[in-house]
């Protein structure tokens, strides 16, 4: 790699080759596609897209429509919860695990299978284990409690739970491995350390294990929440977006805008606002991560 | 204190385990066993459903196993359930998500790999800039290089293809694979590597035959990541393919939720399993392998 040679464009030339498709891909694709995007939502393409300028009324009349609008709160309602149930069950999982118990791979095998299914599979069970003829709220009532009531996706209100429950499950596992290696990461004498001091195990966890393991908190809160942003597959398979649109998502807007109601620019407009809600996650971690000082490479 | 006896005898370390049957191991188990059964219920469901002919289903529940197993609701989900506008059952989406799957998993691997050992070994200027390109690019939502995509492939004359699709899971697998193999190069000690360059092998000479024979396990990592990532793909395969190639996870919404007809749900749900069969064997056979997978693309982000 050091040698000098004189022509600067063919050294390494093997190597240039081989890199040919990730630079086609970065910057047609990535760079090109994402800018071509972002210009077009400015524009009032129709079936096609073309460039008549309109300024932003694209995105004037996105924030005027009831089923964004929608979409934007049931997708703040998912990401929240899910947030912050994903972590504190695959925290508390991966915790319960690390206590040297039996049959670790077992459990770890089963709480993490979800993960390898599909979210066409994953709705599709939920909708029938939560059918309310079928599913769960007959089995309670058949348990005698006549009057018991758990029809989550038949009722608008609260479909969006529905969703909710079956995200979770597919995916705290995720979760749970990614603790489960950070804690596996921490040294034994911090344990020693903090049972020589008598601190209770709970308080241990909170006060010193956690602020220990906050790069794995923070890799994983980035894989979580741009999963969050781009859910779509989950809610077209278990709901549909119904009932009405009681659980629309942003993804799902862009693609009905697209590709059925022949509405690119309001697809385009959506779009963006998704990618600026991914940045304003991504870009500050970026700068946490890789900015303040330079990694040995 | 007994640090050394212990990893003599490789046994379990840490301190002494208490009684078996001690009130911390009841609650422990106990919690761990309820949420075990939580996860593995949906799947039992899914058999379940999938055994019991339609008059049983709506006598009992989803919970109840059946009194009676019948395999017909699998014969019809394979060749006779109907998608909305054909009745020929998921053999169809099965045979085209092994047709996307194969050649996308064989191409992105092969591009990725040759991608990842330029970027570890024979690093030239802008390599970088390009590959953090490339990392911020896997954060970027698809929806906003889909209708891009749709306009490229059109000038290619891929669109609605089996060929385009291939093309677009290729692009996509492109960062964390780069990611994966360039990590994994760049591991491999160096020696190695300046060794075959003094006996005169070449860029493709050295990854041949020195670089993939030693890096079988992350090709193993990067297949399983790949081939349950395709699999499960529904996004893609809407917008990319026309309904003659629909992949499976897309034929398999349409027979779920095509409006027509009564609902057959033991029908529905041996298509589920259908479905999910590929990446849930790949999963159940690979084990650790899985979670090496997952846990490359979480490690450096």
């Amino acid at each position: 790699m050091s040698s000098t040679r004189p022509n600067q464009l063919f050294r390494n030339k093997s190597a240039k080759i081989a890199a040919i498709p990730m630079i086609v891909t970065a910057l047609f694709v990535f760079v090109g596609g994402t800018i071509w995007t972002v210009v077009y939502s400015f524009t009032s393409s129709g079936l096609l897209p073309r460039l008549r300028w309109v300024g932003l009324d694209q995105y004037e009349r996105l924030w005027a429509t009831r089923k964004w609008l929608v979409s934007i709160e049931n997708l703040t309602i998912y990401g929240l919860c899910m947030l912050v149930l994903v972590f504190v069950i695959g925290f508390i999982l991966a915790a319960l695990i690390d206590q040297k118990i039996r049959f670790e791979d077992t459990i770890r095998t089963v709480i993490l299978y979800p993960y390898a299914l599909s979210f066409v599979v994953t709705g599709l069970v939920w909708q029938w284990i939560l059918n309310p003829e079928f599913g769960v709220q007959k089995v309670v009532r058949g348990w005698g409690w006549e009057s018991f009531t758990f029809d989550p996706l038949y009722t608008a209100d609260i479909a969006i739970y529905g969703v909710l429950i079956a995200g979770i499950w597919q995916g705290s596992g995720l979760v749970m491995v990614l603790m489960l290696a950070g804690l596996r990461g921490i040294d034994q004498d911090v344990w020693k350390a903090s049972r020589v001091d008598g601190i209770p195990t709970w308080k241990a966890y909170i006060f010193v294990i956690i602020p220990m393991m906050r790069p794995v908190f923070i890799t994983t809160l980035v894989i979580v929440v741009t999963g969050i942003v781009k859910i779509y597959d989950l809610i077209v398979a278990q709901t549909g977006g119904g009932p009405g649109i009681s659980t629309e998502v942003p993804a799902k807007y862009v693609y009905d805008m697209m590709f059925q109601a022949n509405n690119l620019g309001q697809g385009f407009a959506a779009s963006t606002m998704m990618l600026v809600t991914v940045a304003l996650i991504v870009i500050p971690w970026a700068i946490l991560e890789f900015g303040g000082s330079k990694r040995h490479d | 204190m007994t640090d050394t006896s212990s990893s003599m005898l490789n046994g379990p370390q840490g301190p002494k385990p208490r009684k078996s049957f001690s009130r911390r191991n009841i609650f422990l188990y106990g919690t761990l066993i309820t949420i075990t059964l939580f996860y593995a219920l949906p799947l039992y469901v899914m058999f379940v459903t999938s055994l019991k002919g339609m008059p049983e289903i709506r006598l009992g529940n989803v919970f109840a196993p059946p009194l009676e197993i019948t395999f017909e609701p699998w014969v019809k989900a394979w060749s006779q359930a109907c998608t909305g506008l054909t009745c020929d059952g998921l053999s169809t989406g099965f045979w085209n998500s092994i047709k996307i799957t194969i050649p996308s998993v064989v191409l992105s691997i092969i591009i990725a790999s040759v991608n990842g050992y330029a970027l570890s070994n024979w690093k030239f200027k802008g390599a970088d800039l390009f590959f953090t390109i490339l990392i911020f690019g896997a954060f970027i939502p698809y929806q906003v290089m889909l209708y891009p995509i749709v306009i490229m492939l059109r000038e290619i004359g891929l669109y609605g293809s089996l060929g385009g699709l291939i093309l677009v899971h290729t692009v996509f697998g492109m960062p964390i694979l780069t990611l994966l193999f360039r990590n994994y190069f760049t591991s491999l000690p160096e020696e190695l590597f300046k060794a075959a360059r003094v006996d005169g092998a070449g860029f493709w000479g050295i990854y041949t035959k020195v670089m993939v024979p030693m890096s079988l396990p992350i090709f193993t990592v990067a297949m399983i990541l790949q081939v349950t990532g395709i699999w499960n793909d529904f996004l893609f395969g809407v917008v990319y393919s026309s309904p003659d190639n629909y992949p499976m996870t897309v034929s398999l919404n349409n027979i779920v939720n095509s409006t027509q007809g009564v609902k057959e749900y033991n029908v529905n749900m041996a298509a589920t399993i259908l479905t999910g069969l590929v990446p849930l064997t790949i999963y159940f056979l690979s084990g650790r392998m899985f979670v090496r997978g997952i846990a490359a693309g979480a490690v450096k982000g």
